[in-house]
Order: C-alpha cells, then sequence, then structure tokens
C-alpha cells in the first residue's frame, strides 16, 4: 500500500523481541505490536497490542513471537506468529472502512466505504446497511473523483479530508487492479488529531488465478500460516484440498461432485474428513498423492472413491490407485465408486490388480457403505 | 427443440491442435456434432481429425460457416479467444478453459455488452442437446434425449444428475454446463430464459452450488417468469465458511452464499429442493408425475 502512496503508519517487521524494542526506540513514544498472521480478527484475540515504551514493547513483542494466535478466521488450532509489526501509533480520531471487490452480480469492481470503521463490516451491513455507500467501478474508464466525492461524503468528510479521501481511493483501485486482488480492505481507514487521514489496517486477498502474472505475490506465501494438511496436499499438487473434521478420506473430481459427496455422507449420519477434488487433469500421480494424504490424516478410517470420468478418465484414476496401494501401506478400508469415459477399462484394472476394496454401484451407495465402513460395521 | 446447440451447429474448435483440445473433438465428432473447422495461431492450412486448421477465427468462419465455437487454450491466452470469437460474429461462444483471471472476466463482460455472442462458461463441460448435438466434455452415453432441461454450476455432479435421469428414463432436452467461477458468461437465469420459451422442455433440473447469489437470482426469476416446473440442489451444505471466499466478498453475499439461504430461496421461489444429490433424479420423477395428473 505504501509504495501505492496510500499513507500507512510509519513502521517495520521485528522477528525478535529485541528488534522490536529497536524499532520502538527509533519510532519513540507511544507504538503498536501487532502479530503477522495472514487471517483477520487479530484484535479481538490479542493479536494487537498498544505500547508506551521501547521496554514494553520487547516484552510485548515477546508475548506474541512463537506463540498461535487463533481468530475467529483461523480455526481453532490458530496459525503460528514468527513476526510483529512495530508501528507508531496514531492519534485516532475517527475510525472508517473502505473496501474494493468484484461484485458477482454486476459483473464490476464495487468501492465500499463507511463511517462505521474499526469493525466487521458484515455486522454494519446487518445492523445499519444505510452507512455503507457502494461505487460500481467502469473498467474502460476506471475509478472517478465524483465516486469517490459520493463516498467521502458517505463516511461524513470534508475540506481537506475529503479530498485527501478521493485521492486514497484512486490509488487504492489503482494496487487493486495492478495486483488482481478479489479483495482490498482497509479497515479502519482513521483520521488523526492532526487531521490526516492513515490507513491503520488492511487486507489485501488475490485471485488465484492470476497469479500466474505476479510473482511477488507468489513470494508471499506464507506456509507456516497454512492448514498443515491443506499445505501437504498444496506440495503434493493437490490444490483443491480443504481439511473438515470427520473420518472419511474422500477423492471426488469435479468440485460440485465433491461438495455433494460430502453433503451426502453427512447426510448418511457420517463425516468427511476432507474436500478433495483431483482435478479434470489425467494423471496417475495425483491418485496416489491423494492416497498419500490419507495415510498422512490419523483421523482417517475410511477411504471413498467417487469419480465419474468426461475431462479425467476413469482408467488413469484406476492405474493411479492400483500404484497407491503398491507404494503405500494402506491400512484402511476403501469404498471405491467408478463412472463416465472408460469405466469398463478402469474397473477390470482394480479387479485384475488384486488389491481389496469395497465396490459401490452408485453415488448413495458409496457414501452409505464409506459411512458404515468408518463405523466398523462393514470391512 | 431444444437451446443453444442442434443438428444446425456447425462448430469451430479453438485450441484444437492441444491434447484436451484434440480428445475432446474426437469425443464430439462421433456423438455426430458437425466439427467444421479448428483453429490454431500458426497451424493454418493442416488438418486435425479430418477437420481444417486456420490461423484465426474470423477466416476459419468465412470459410467454414461455423456457427459456435469450443474453445480449449490456457488461462493466460483464453481471454484473447473469446474476444476473437465474439469479434468474428460467433452467436454461441462455449469456453472450458479453467483458471481465467476474475478481471479479465470483467473485461469480457463489459465487451459483451450490447453484442449478439452468447458465453457459456468459462470453468465448463460444455452444452449438450441429446441425440442431435455434443459441444463440451460430457459422457455423451449417459445422455437419453427428452424434455427435461438441466444447468449447473458443476461439471461431474451434472453426470451425476444426468445418470439419474437417463436411469428412470427421464430424457434431456439440453444440458447446460455454466461453469464453476465467479463470472460466468451465461448466468442461471439466462439459461432458465431459454428453456423457458423452449417448448420442448417440460421442466428444468437446476444444479447450484455455494457462494455468490446466482442461485437467488434465479429464485426470483422462477417466482416472477416461470411456467414450468423446476428441480433444484444446491451442493456444499457442509462446506465450512470462509474457506474459499473473501471476508468482505461476503459482505454483499453476507450469509447468502451458504447453501441453506440458497436452498431456502429457491424453495421460495417455487423450486422443488432435492433432498440429497442422490435424488434428484426421483424428485424429478415425482415432479413430472404430478404435473401429468394434474393435467389429467
Amino acid at each position: 500500500m505504501g509504495q501505492y502512496g496510500i499513507p500507512v503508519p510509519r513502521g517495520r517487521v521485528a522477528s525478535t523481541p529485541a528488534e522490536a524494542r529497536e524499532i520502538a526506540t527509533e519510532l519513540g513514544a507511544k507504538v503498536v505490536i501487532k502479530a503477522q498472521i495472514h487471517a483477520g480478527g487479530r484484535g479481538k484475540a490479542d493479536g494487537i497490542k498498544i505500547v508506551n515504551s521501547p521496554e514494553e514493547a520487547e516484552i510485548a513483542a515477546s508475548e506474541l513471537i512463537g506463540t498461535r494466535l487463533v481468530t475467529h478466521q483461523t480455526g481453532p488450532e490458530g496459525v503460528p506468529v514468527s513476526k510483529v509489526l512495530v508501528e507508531k501509533a496514531s492519534d485516532v480520531e475517527r475510525e472508517l472502512y473502505l473496501s474494493i471487490l468484484i461484485d458477482g452480480a454486476k459483473r464490476l469492481p464495487l468501492m465500499m466505504a463507511s463511517e462505521a470503521g474499526g469493525m466487521e463490516i458484515e455486522e454494519v451491513a446487518q445492523a445499519s446497511p444505510e452507512k455503507i455507500f457502494k461505487a460500481y467501478i467502469d473498467l474502460a474508464v476506471g475509478f472517478q473523483p465524483y465516486q469517490g466525492r459520493k463516498l467521502a461524503y458517505g463516511m461524513n468528510l470534508s475540506g481537506d479530508q475529503l479530498r485527501e479521501a478521493v485521492s486514497l481511493m484512486g490509488k487504492l483501485y489503482e494496487l487493486f487492479i495492478a495486483k488482481d486482488c478479489s479483495l482490498a480492505e482497509i479497515n479502519p481507514l482513521v483520521t488523526t488529531a492532526a487531521g490526516r487521514l492513515i490507513a491503520l489496517d488492511a487486507k489485501l486477498n488475490f485471485d488465484d488465478n492470476a497469479l500466474f502474472r505476479h510473482k511477488d505475490i507468489q513470494e508471499l506465501q506464507d506456509k507456516e500460516q497454512e492448514e498443515p494438511l491443506e499445505a501437504q496436499a498444496r506440495e503434493l499438487g493437490i490444490n483443491n484440498y480443504v481439511k473438515m473434521d470427520g473420518n472419511i478420506g474422500c477423492m471426488v473430481n469435479g468440485a460440485g461432485l465433491a461438495m455433494a459427496l460430502n453433503d451426502l455422507i453427512s447426510g448418511c449420519g457420517g463425516s468427511a474428513a476432507n474436500f478433495l477434488d483431483i482435478g479434470t487433469v489425467n494423471n496417475i500421480d495425483r491418485a496416489v498423492n491423494s492416497f498419500r494424504m490419507f495415510a498422512a490424516d490419523s483421523r482417517v478410517k475410511a477411504v471413498l472413491v467417487n469419480i465419474f470420468g468426461g475431462m479425467a478418465r476413469v482408467d488413469v484414476i484406476a492405474r493411479g490407485i492400483v500404484k497407491a496401494y503398491q507404494q503405500l501401506d494402506i491400512r484402511f478400508p476403501v469404498v471405491i465408486r467408478l463412472a463416465g469415459t472408460n469405466v469398463d477399462e478402469g474397473k477390470r484394472i482394480l479387479v485384475q490388480s488384486g488389491i481389496s476394496f469395497i465396490g459401490a454401484e452408485d453415488f448413495y451407495d458409496g457414501a452409505h457403505k464409506a459411512v458404515e465402513t468408518a463405523r466398523g460395521i462393514i470391512s | 427443440m431444444s437451446i443453444l446447440v442442434d443438428e444446425q451447429t456447425r462448430l469451430l474448435v479453438q485450441g484444437i491442435t492441444g491434447n484436451e483440445g484434440s480428445f475432446h473433438t474426437q469425443r464430439c465428432i462421433e456423438y455426430g456434432t458437425k466439427v467444421v473447422a479448428g483453429v490454431t495461431p500458426g497451424k493454418g492450412g493442416s488438418r486435425v481429425l479430418g477437420v481444417p486448421v486456420f490461423d484465426n477465427v474470423e477466416r476459419a468462419v468465412a470459410e467454414t460457416e461455423a456457427n459456435a465455437s469450443i474453445i480449449f487454450v490456457p488461462p493466460a491466452f483464453a481471454t484473447d479467444a473469446i474476444l476473437e470469437a465474439v469479434d468474428a460474429g460467433l452467436p454461441l461462444i462455449v469456453c472450458i478453459t479453467e483458471g481465467i483471471p476474475v478481471l479479465d472476466m470483467v473485461k469480457v463482460h463489459s465487451y459483451l455488452k450490447g453484442k449478439q455472442a452468447r458465453l457459456v462458461g468459462p470453468n465448463c463441460p460444455g452444452v449438450i442437446s441429446p441425440g442431435k448435438c455434443k459441444v463440451g466434455l460430457m459422457v455423451g452415453e449417459i445422455h437419453l434425449p427428452g424434455n427435461v432441461g438441466v444447468i449447473s454450476r458443476s461439471g461431474t455432479l451434472t453426470y451425476d444428475v444426468v445418470a439419474q435421469l437417463s436411469e428412470l428414463g427421464i430424457g434431456q432436452s439440453t444440458c447446460v454446463g455454466i461453469g464453476g467461477d465467479a463470472l460466468p458468461g451465461s448466468t442461471f437465469v439466462d439459461i432458465l430464459r431459454l428453456f423457458e420459451a423452449d417448448k420442448d422442455t417440460k421442466a428444468i433440473v437446476l444444479i447450484g452450488e455455494i457462494g455468490g447469489t446466482l442461485e437467488q437470482e434465479a429464485a426470483e426469476f422462477i417466482k416472477n417468469e416461470m411456467t414450468k416446473p423446476v428441480v433444484a440442489f444446491v451442493a456444499g451444505s457442509t462446506a465450512p465458511p470462509g474457506k474459499r471466499m473473501g471476508h468482505a466478498g461476503a459482505i454483499i453475499t453476507g450469509t447468502a452464499g451458504k447453501a441453506s439461504e440458497k436452498i431456502k430461496a429457491l424453495s421460495a421461489g417455487g423450486a422443488t429442493i432435492a433432498p440429497n444429490p442422490a435424488e434428484i433424479g426421483l424428485t424429478m420423477q415425482k415432479v413430472l408425475d404430478s404435473s401429468r395428473s394434474f393435467r389429467m
């Protein structure tokens, strides 16, 4: 944000308490210590501390660095804090809200502003939607000053602050477009006692599909901040893996089918250990690596494979499953349902390999058998 | 009748020389689709699977009278391919490509405004009118010609649903995969409107999923403008919130992104909700039976 000329508090990142003390000494007087994690909700989770001296800065940093922070956005395990940001404290007068995202219905970037900053914008939307002001931005002409003035008036700004706000909005839009953001949110955007506007806290989300043209953003990826199983899946080339709470490992082709399968498992009284879409690439190793994930997940009591071949070919997946049995120590029962492109060849490969598995006729049969298997009713 | 594709469709394949492009072109030809041209820049003059290849879409259309395009081009070049097809005047463009940046799609949508072209996808399995024409990746054999229209954001889940319908002897007029991206070229409402106007479509299956508000828009349309029965299912009731969607993205959609909210809206709009994904076919059978007895 600083690079794009958006005013941010002065400060630097520290990896040790001593470093935090040093930075606090440079900045002088009151500083803010912020845990650096890839999630929001830090304020409520004590991840942000305001201190009055370099000594206190060191103590505050030592209380954060090396711990795990649990916020409402991180999940119960939390995420590790390895760095803190040490910033000069601002004399806050008002807390405002400003963001840009892509609106699905209008298919345009949408800028939103509110004078009710510092809290969850969802809460504002529910409690007082009239306090949220919106402007849709046409890509061909870009963000226009009149739109900025409308939003700034909506935030009850005037005079120099209004002009400053409009300029800041233009810069945020420039950043949003240049970096392929899916969300650029400044919350709170504050007015200070000296009359300035400062982006006190911010969150940027980036479009995964656009990462190929942003090397700098790829480098910001921090494995430590990810859920360990999800990070492992990504390393194994399985990008669509989400950890869930149950004990049935699922391997499916297609996101909709994978979601529906998890719903069906739940409907049958069970619970999926994960969402896993192997995608449409015909890749034997993708199937092997899915099984590697199940083997690595101690919660998994049974595995359900549900493949409906289209772009993905069933025979290729079947070869992958057989290879997984050969390479890995498979100790959990596996229920397999195959259908679609090259299904007969796929079934032949499984049967001829001599591996032990439970065949399922259809979608429901697969989910039902997996639930019973995980309970130890059938094996 | 059917919608979007039929015996009159003359298909052009953008990216015909690639692995996926040639594999699926062959499947489309086997199904009976008239594939009249392929386009791969730099490979004009050659033939793939007996289909003449051109360097650009304009030339291909001029020489073959193609009236629909299917795109198998990597994401970094797919926007260019879509715009090229729009400019060549093709009325139907089906984009299979997965992974196109959202901002590129914003540009495509603004370019499409006021033009005749209908875009289906990206990140979709395509369109099939069973027994007539297949412009996509779906397995032809599971389909059965008939009178139920299918619209879905998902690929493989749709195959499963189509298999359920066919197993029960319920044929399909046309199946349209609108794709899983945030900004699909055609929405549920766009396709519902076509099905409502199609005299051979008697009922529609709509398969939605979490995120966005496409299902809520569909619910409004069903309530206000549809006379034909709609059976709906929304995938992702068990999906953890916030996993894929950005934080502030949730403000517009708010809780609206949840499966439960979409189901509520569709139900209020008059759609019959399938209790689970394995019973979508059965639900449609019941709806058809009751509308039949109603007519008698």
